[in-house]
């Protein structure tokens, strides 16, 4: 039917303007002031009764995202989560933060960065963003791989560890934390940004937006119907505790701390 | 089939992180060749074939490669991985941003941060902040890996004899521009191959007071390092902040001023070989992995110190 083609069609200022649409994928991890234990039977690391929050890195992606859609650069703001029911949580985390809409990709299956890039690839070319965020590592695994391996998978341009991204057109410039320094890149968007510590700062969800966010949709799916094979590549052969060091002792003085590094530790001269 | 790793270079020279991916690609088994791409990058090349245990270095000369922009490397990398069985990075920020993106084109995972070799397709690696170890098995055909450089020792600069060949480049992927950068200058040694580290933390107050353990490390020939919350309070620049996400140090001396010691930082230093905390707080969780603790207020001490230091033996 003529009248429905037309509907389906995106809004004339998605597509002409210099305005876009923003993708933020959050994980949902042990909580950053958690100390972690490693379980009795080396499987893993326990998370039973542990407290669970979004990615330091992905709130930081989460608030870059609606800081760009209040200052008119983006239209609307998605936020992206994969895994067990609870990730839910985490997807109203970021509605509460000031996303417009959830995504939930429903699965049990242990995600590896791969299958993740994987995933959020099939949701990117059902959403057609121009702009994906997300935090530069997790900070459970501390892999570092998600967002380069989406920006591959699509065949994007990365801007990887940003601490500052500025929409100008049809490119994104953005500066990158560097182990030298800054280092300033400019992106042919649509692109992939991944998060660093300095970006922003993300702001704390307020109550009557809590309250709002229980309202605003989120959309489930899975991998079978983003047609996706989700299953992990590596095996976990084990996981151990790291080696202990032993105790040290407390000084009395800089002159027994400087005695104590010239003839005991001798590492100083 | 051999093992590949990418050079992290300067056009000019091979930064110190290489020789210790080079050290774990060697562990694989089979020969260690290395990949020079850049522009103009002629004499790191000519380093990079001194590198012992290296059999090949192949070098990729040309514009596209001149900033080592991930979306051109990769397609490199891509190519001349098909034939090999690892390709390796030290876990720099250029490793760390080209190399996942190699893994995908591949459709394999990646490996990353290993700090030991088990076998060829199983590899030590730390998560959750190096408060646990994994140990994981890869069973893709091409192992894509980056390397904790803390983890291995670097085999010798110089030694080694190998061939350069030159290889094609594969063009300009039109997806990203290199715009400028901003390095920080230094006549200090480099963070993360420094024998000695001082580090401040929120308890310096400012920028201005990093002076004190600036001329502390001048004393010691140290480098200077910071924790989140001081660089987050802009005291120094994002690129001294050691740490789970920051650099990753293991000097012969760690001595960390006016830091808490959150699981964060201690992740990017806890295999110092000998670690010093001062810190007025004697509560404060750093003194939890010190050898040595001295609990102080830091401008009193550091000052001393310096003095100490100064005075020689």
């Amino acid at each position: 039917m003529q009248h429905g083609v037309y509907t389906n069609l995106p809004s004339l200022k998605t597509v002409h303007g210099h305005q876009m649409k923003v993708l933020v994928a959050v994980k949902r991890v042990v909580d950053y002031n958690v100390k972690v234990r490693v379980k009795a039977d080396k499987t893993g690391v326990e998370t039973a009764n542990v407290k669970m929050s979004m990615n330091p890195f992905d709130e930081i992606g989460v608030e870059e995202a609606i800081r760009l859609k209040e200052a008119g650069k983006a239209t609307e703001v998605v936020a992206v989560s994969l895994g067990v029911a609870q990730t839910q949580e985490t997807i109203r985390t970021a509605l509460a933060m000031g996303a417009d809409r959830g995504i939930h990709v429903l699965t049990d299956v242990e995600l590896q960065p791969l299958a993740v890039a994987k995933l959020l690839k099939a949701v990117v070319e059902k959403e057609q963003p121009k702009l994906v965020i997300l935090g530069k590592q997790a900070i459970d695994d501390d892999c570092n791989q998600t967002g380069q391996m989406l920006a591959a998978l699509l065949g994007w341009s990365q801007g990887t560890f940003a601490s500052k991204i500025v929409p100008d057109g049809d490119n994104l410039t953005v500066t990158r934390e560097v182990d030298g320094g800054l280092e300033t890149v400019v992106l042919k968007l649509p692109a992939i940004v991944t998060t660093d510590l300095r970006l922003n700062e993300p702001r704390y969800a307020s109550l009557p937006n809590i309250m709002k966010a229980k309202k605003k949709p989120i959309d489930q799916l899975t991998p079978d119907a983003l047609g996706v094979d989700a299953s992990p590549r590596l095996v976990t052969v084990k996981v151990d505790e790291p080696p202990k060091r032993k105790s040290g002792v407390k000084v009395g003085s800089v002159a027994e701390l400087i005695e104590k590094l010239r003839t005991e530790a001798k590492v100083i001269p | 089939m051999s093992v590949l790793v990418l050079a992290e270079h300067d056009n000019a020279s091979i930064k110190p992180a290489t020789l210790n991916a080079v050290a774990a690609a060697s562990k694989v088994g089979g020969p260690v060749e290395v990949l020079v791409a850049g522009q103009g990058c002629a004499a790191a090349a000519e380093a990079a074939s001194k590198i012992s245990g290296v059999a090949k270095v192949l070098v990729a000369d040309a514009a596209e490669y001149a900033h080592g922009l991930p979306e051109n490397l990769a397609l490199l990398l891509v190519e001349l991985a098909r034939s090999r069985t690892h390709v390796m990075a030290a876990a720099t920020s250029t490793g760390k941003n080209v190399m996942p993106r190699v893994a995908a084109l591949l459709d394999v995972a990646q490996v990353s941060e290993i700090v030991e070799v088990v076998s060829a397709d199983t590899f030590i690696r730390p998560i959750y902040a190096g408060n646990a170890l994994a140990t994981v098995q890869s069973k893709d055909a091409i192992k894509v890996i980056t390397v904790r450089a803390t983890g291995f020792d670097p085999v010798p600069a110089t030694g080694g004899s190998a061939a350069i060949e030159a290889v094609a480049a594969k063009g300009d992927a039109g997806l990203s521009q290199f715009k400028g950068q901003e390095l920080s200058k230094s006549e200090r040694p480099e963070l993360t191959s420094a024998r000695i580290v001082i580090s401040g933390g929120r308890g310096m107050q400012s920028g201005d007071n990093f002076k004190l353990l600036e001329s502390v490390a001048d004393k010691l020939g140290a480098a200077v390092g910071a924790s989140r919350a001081a660089v987050d309070a802009g005291f120094v620049p994002n690129d001294y902040q050691v740490g789970q996400t920051g650099k990753i140090v293991a000097p012969d001396l760690y001595l960390a001023v006016g830091i808490s010691g959150a699981i964060q930082h201690l992740a990017g230093m806890k295999d110092s070989k000998v670690i010093v905390a001062i810190n007025k707080d004697e509560e404060a969780p750093i003194f939890q992995v010190a050898d040595y603790g001295l609990v102080a207020d830091l401008f009193k001490a550091v000052p001393e110190l310096d003095a100490e230091l100064a005075k020689g033996r």
